[in-house]
């Protein structure tokens, strides 16, 4: 067979195997990457950081097992970021299949930071549809959530003392791998004014850009790529940071299996129409 | 009666939320809570009755044992299963947290892992350069692709990250509005029809 028709035709199974070496070759030899901070990862980290310690912010958490590879160390560097600072964090998720992953990451990161659950963070779990949650907590939390997850009643909890709702929270920012984020900006971040931050998966991320263009969103951390931004910006790499090496080699091994089969595509066009 | 209250009821809710949003006065603030409470309650009927729905359809695949009515009977042990396990137990209960972590958990992210499979193969196929707007779709993939992760900046002197920025900000941007704008006129003019009896597939066919 004509050599660059070959290259037009490599077997899946070849593909899938240099995609698979590509993840686990930068596992065993690590290579550290310098990542570079873009404006709108800058933007989040900035928002909390110029947040005074014991402010409140709400960090509704809507994704599964399926996406924490990519939301997970966003939401363990936002965590840790809060908790350095001491802010306080309420914890929510109206995605089901993940309550009980987002509960026990707030868990181990608040443990790993010796803070204490009900006087520097809560979670109130879950709640379907989020909608009507969302323009509810513009209420009052307690209107959707008279207990926390733990079934707690929130007048009970310490942190929750003379916080009703957006208004006693100084932003907003959502890790989310659903439409709920489009809810978050339509019906909470319109309504009530408040000010949204949003961490989405990479595949996600372009679609938010007008929201921050137009200024309805404060900032996007975008993918495992912002996440380790905001890793780098916290001063503590972890899991994205050595994820973004194995994304590095999987995206360039995808994209030269693009470029060879292309100019095999092109090679064999241009031989036909010689023939012709 | 049978469709007009329906259509009053969709009528003067759908007039009131609307004017409500506009006037920012006690009283309809007052609306605004109480339709919002009424929003949750009807919200968990309808989940009964998605639940009813469910047990029904394969209940029926079983009964009369249509194609694939295996999976049936694993969707209704699981959906009984996981209700009783976190029903019966706390919702800290050792069960449902091992079912939860060691069942849900790998069964969903063994299923997203396995797509970077997938799309690098389906990319290799079907990413071909055959006309201009193809070529043009390819190159700005290639460009966000490598922009978006370390090894682009390195091999590219910094060019990529930055032409990556640029797709997303300029023209990812205008076209996104454009969409939006679309989609927000729609979806005015669609609430318009439903509020005004014009549109009423929601009521279902007679």
């Amino acid at each position: 067979m004509y050599f660059f028709e070959r290259i037009t035709k490599f077997d899946r199974r070849i593909i899938f195997l240099v995609i698979g070496l590509s993840v686990i070759l930068p596992l065993l030899f690590r290579v550290d990457m310098p990542v570079d901070v873009t404006q709108e990862v800058k933007n989040v980290y900035d928002r909390i950081d110029e947040l005074p310690e014991g402010s409140i912010i709400v960090l509704p958490c809507e994704y599964a097992p399926d996406t924490m590879a990519e939301l997970e160390p966003m939401l363990f560097a936002v965590l840790r970021h809060c908790f350095r600072k001491n802010i306080r964090v309420i914890g929510c998720g109206f995605f089901v299949t993940g309550v009980t992953l987002v509960e026990q990451e707030l868990r181990q990161i608040a443990k790993e930071e010796g803070k204490v659950y009900g006087k520097d963070y809560i979670f109130l779990g879950y709640r379907p549809y989020p909608a009507v949650v969302i323009m509810s907590m513009g209420q009052d939390f307690r209107q959707s959530f008279p207990e926390d997850y733990y079934g707690t009643p929130l007048d009970s909890l310490p942190m929750m003392k003379n916080v009703k709702n957006y208004k006693d929270t100084k932003l907003v920012l959502t890790i989310n791998a659903t439409s709920g984020v489009d809810y978050w900006i339509i019906y909470g971040h319109e309504r009530y004014g408040f000010p949204l931050a949003i961490g989405v998966t990479a595949v996600m991320a372009a679609d938010y850009y007008s929201y921050l263009n137009s200024g309805q969103i404060v900032g996007i951390i975008g993918g495992l790529k912002g996440a380790a931004e905001y890793e780098k910006l916290i001063g503590q790499g972890d899991l994205a940071t050595m994820g973004m090496n194995i994304q590095s080699f999987v995206h360039l091994v995808i994209v030269l299996f693009i470029v060879i089969g292309n100019v095999g595509y092109l090679m064999t066009r241009k031989k036909r129409k010689g023939l012709e | 009666m049978k469709r007009q209250l329906p259509i009053a009821i969709t009528f003067i809710l759908g007039f009131v939320l609307t004017l409500q949003y506009f006037i920012p006065h006690r009283s309809f603030e007052i609306v605004y809570e109480v339709t919002n409470i009424w929003l949750q309650i009807i919200g968990f009927f309808a989940m009964i009755l998605g639940i009813l729905s469910l047990v029904m359809l394969h209940w029926d695949k079983i009964q009369y044992k249509k194609t694939n009515w295996g999976y049936s009977i694993v969707t209704l042990v699981s959906l009984v299963g996981i209700t009783l396990v976190g029903v019966i137990g706390t919702e800290e209960s050792p069960a449902f947290n091992w079912l939860y972590n060691y069942i849900l958990a790998p069964i969903s992210a063994t299923m997203f892992a396995l797509l970077a499979f997938f799309i690098a193969s389906a990319a290799y196929r079907a990413f071909r350069a055959r006309t201009i707007i193809a070529t043009i779709l390819l190159l700005a993939a290639i460009i966000v692709m490598m922009g978006r992760v370390p090894i682009g900046s390195i091999i590219s002197f910094g060019i990529f990250p930055k032409l990556s920025d640029i797709l997303l900000n300029y023209p990812n941007v205008a076209a996104k509005r454009a969409i939006l704008m679309g989609v927000g006129l729609g979806a005015a003019a669609t609430g318009l029809k439903v509020m005004l009896g014009i549109e009423r597939s929601y009521m279902g066919s007679d």
